[in-house]
């Protein structure tokens, strides 16, 4: 049984990467918060993107060359 | 031409962290001169390696990469005085380094047609998009208590697979890309970043995650990590 609260799986997933972003209004977010406690299919989506979303940060990461530290290094001398 | 924008030195910092009071923590007597400098060098060691991974993201290349962190350390420490509080720090000088970046592309894109032929490709619209996404290709939920398929590929993907996903992707896409996920920034500061609509960022980011999930999945199969399966039906209810 449904109510008008509700939204259905098909809703979730249209709008489940705007919901990851933050960009949902609280309204549908609470709506989807609902949906993702009792719907295991959207809640293991949700959590796959989310892994996915973490690996790709892991990329904004990277050890620099000894070159670069050593610029760095002589820029902050001069500050 | 170029034009002023939120992380250029004259105005550093993203909305709600420029400011006054020269890297003093919020709240606090401002901060002296040898404090400013000692709390400024230890944040830069601190994240040269959160600053390098996303020059290199953006340029591409470790030279310029490289280059672009140097424009960036030294556009912050010139404007210094415009971060409010400190606990801002790494959001602050990121958004610098962006600034950077993109103003070296408009320098750029003004002397060539690049923009133009970006703008032809939007103009396309939705024809021809054909969503993808690894979990429908991968979730399966007879297997749920002994497998769990589509979080195992995560596991199995090397740096280097997402990096090449993330680099093929068209310019448009990628740098949204870079934005939203690898950085947090909200549609609306991507959009201002990009000089763009919400409405587009919104579109190119649909694409991307779809192009780049795709090219994700085809690196899968060429390394034998999938199989290639008919994808799953979305759900309709």
């Amino acid at each position: 049984m449904t109510d008008r609260h509700d939204i259905d799986c098909a809703a979730v997933v249209a709008q489940l990467l705007a919901y990851l972003d933050g960009e949902i209004d609280a309204a549908t977010r609470a709506r989807i918060d609902r949906h993702l406690e009792h719907c295991r299919g959207c809640y293991t989506r949700a959590q796959f993107e989310c892994a996915l979303r973490g690996r790709l940060q892991e990329l904004g990461v990277e050890k620099p060359s000894e070159a670069l530290a050593r610029r760095l290094k002589g820029l902050l001398d001069t500050f | 031409m170029t034009s002023e924008r939120p992380g250029d030195a004259g105005s550093c910092g993203p909305p709600g962290v420029a400011a006054s009071a020269a890297l003093a923590p919020a709240g606090s007597a401002p901060a002296s001169a040898a404090d400013d400098r000692a709390f400024f060098c230890a944040q830069i060691e601190r994240l040269t390696d959160r600053l390098y991974g996303t020059a290199l993201r953006l340029a591409r290349n470790r030279a310029d990469a490289e280059d672009l962190v140097s424009e960036a350390v030294v556009k912050a420490w010139a404007c210094r005085h415009q971060l409010h509080d400190r606990a801002c720090f790494e959001k602050w000088i990121l958004r610098i380094l962006t600034n950077a970046f993109f103003s070296q592309c408009r320098r750029v894109r003004e002397a060539s047609l690049d923009a133009r032929a970006d703008d032809a490709h939007e103009a396309d619209g939705d024809e021809g998009f054909e969503p993808f996404s690894l979990f429908d290709r991968l979730y399966q939920p007879f297997l749920l208590w002994w497998g769990n398929p589509e979080q195992e590929l995560l596991h199995k993907l090397l740096r280097e697979d997402l990096d090449a996903a993330l680099d093929a992707l068209p310019e448009h896409y990628r740098l949204v890309v870079i934005l939203v996920e690898l950085q947090g920034y909200s549609y609306a500061e991507a959009a201002e970043t990009l000089a763009v609509p919400v409405g587009t960022v919104r579109s190119r980011l649909n694409r991307a995650r779809s192009a780049l999930q795709r090219a994700l999945w085809e690196q899968a199969l060429a390394a034998g990590l999938v199989h290639d399966t008919p994808a799953r039906e979305p759900p309709h209810d």
